[in-house]
């Protein structure tokens, strides 16, 4: 699915005003840890996450993830904003917290597959 | 006679990935020494290998360096380890390499620059220092206390990579040895936020040569040694923190 879409239907915020938005998402990753994300998470991924510090936006672009949206109403901090715009990584925003943002994208991802 | 002492012991070097390349041992211990810092501690990333050049430029500017290291657990908090002698600090590494995964990605991460005395290059370390260990928070208090160090939980009033950002609390028991706080909470603020039985340090966490001595601790102790700062933490023999 396209993450413009997404963006669109999850009513995110978009942190970043250069990042392309033209990107697939094939799939979801939540997760706060790091170490599990750089494990986990698979190409193409949108991972959804509470951390705001700069290292996010390494462990997105080592991962080739899609985006990176941030919960319960975040703000990333400016180096982790620069950086992503420098990486053209996407830096999504949301009010939701990170159960509800996840079960809302797994749904939205599932009704496209049918 | 017991006399003030300043203290800066949380400095990276151009080693951490995410420190400025200009956090070179020599101009470290040459601005440490114009800041008027009685003692400095290298931390870098998981890894001891700058402690010896920075050591070594230290000594010719009659700074007195504590080697030391910011162990990321498997929870990716960060712990400060300190210690007497350097061989500790160099044990405590291969312990931690050998439970620390992966590899550096310099564009990404950045560079991991292994200097001399001289800041000369000698080589680029290949781990993955950003990374974090598998040993759990308990584990590498565990290891660090084994070697005779300090642990001490890494800028408590962060968010990131912080014991309390990543756990919510501090478990019951944990036997720590200090609590810092980094730059951008005052010591008196951070004295009513964080009232845990722990001792409150404050050190800059410098990555970049303008932050050095942004935090500093004075410790009220006889000697510029390791086993001082140890009984001033402690409280004993009159040593005491002055911030």
């Amino acid at each position: 699915m396209n993450l413009k879409e997404i963006i669109d239907r999850l009513n995110l915020k978009v942190f970043t005003s250069r990042a392309s938005l033209d990107g697939t998402v094939t799939g979801g990753y939540t997760s706060d840890l790091l170490s599990d994300v750089m494990a986990n998470a698979r190409e193409g991924n949108l991972w959804i996450t509470l951390q705001i510090h700069p290292n996010i936006v390494a462990v997105g672009k080592l991962k080739d993830l899609a985006g990176i949206v941030l919960v319960n109403g975040r703000q990333p901090e400016e180096e982790t904003r620069q950086k992503a715009e420098e990486e053209n990584l996407p830096l999504l925003g949301t009010e939701e917290n990170s159960f509800v943002i996840s079960g809302k994208l797994y749904f939205l991802l599932k009704e496209k597959e049918k | 006679m017991l006399r003030p002492v300043r203290t800066d012991l949380h400095l990276h070097t151009c080693l951490s990935p995410c420190a400025a390349l200009q956090m070179s041992p020599r101009k470290i211990a040459a601005l440490a020494k114009e800041k008027a810092i009685d003692i400095i501690a290298i931390c870098d990333h998981n890894s001891a290998e700058n402690i010896p050049a920075v050591i070594e430029a230290g000594r010719k500017l009659s700074l007195k360096v504590i080697p030391g290291m910011e162990v990321t657990t498997r929870e990716e908090v960060h712990l400060l380890a300190l210690f007497s002698k350097l061989e500790s600090a160099f044990e405590l590494q291969e312990k931690i390499y050998a439970h620390l995964p992966g590899e550096n990605n310099p564009d990404l991460y950045g560079w991991q620059i292994v200097a001399n005395e001289n800041d000369e290059v000698l080589s680029f370390n290949q781990r993955l220092l950003i990374g974090a260990t598998t040993l759990t928070l308990e584990e590498t208090i565990q290891l660090i206390h084994s070697l005779g160090g300090l642990a001490i939980a890494s800028h408590i009033d962060r968010q990131g990579f912080s014991l309390l950002g990543q756990l919510g609390f501090i478990p019951p028991g944990l036997p720590l040895d200090a609590l810092e706080i980094s730059p951008r909470l005052s010591f008196e603020e951070a004295k009513k936020k964080f009232t845990y039985s722990y001792p409150l340090v404050a050190f800059s966490d410098a990555h970049k040569p303008e932050e050095i001595g942004a935090a500093t601790t004075s410790f009220f102790v006889a000697d510029l040694i390791f086993e001082e700062i140890v009984m001033a933490l402690k409280g004993q023999g009159g040593r005491k923190i002055l911030n």
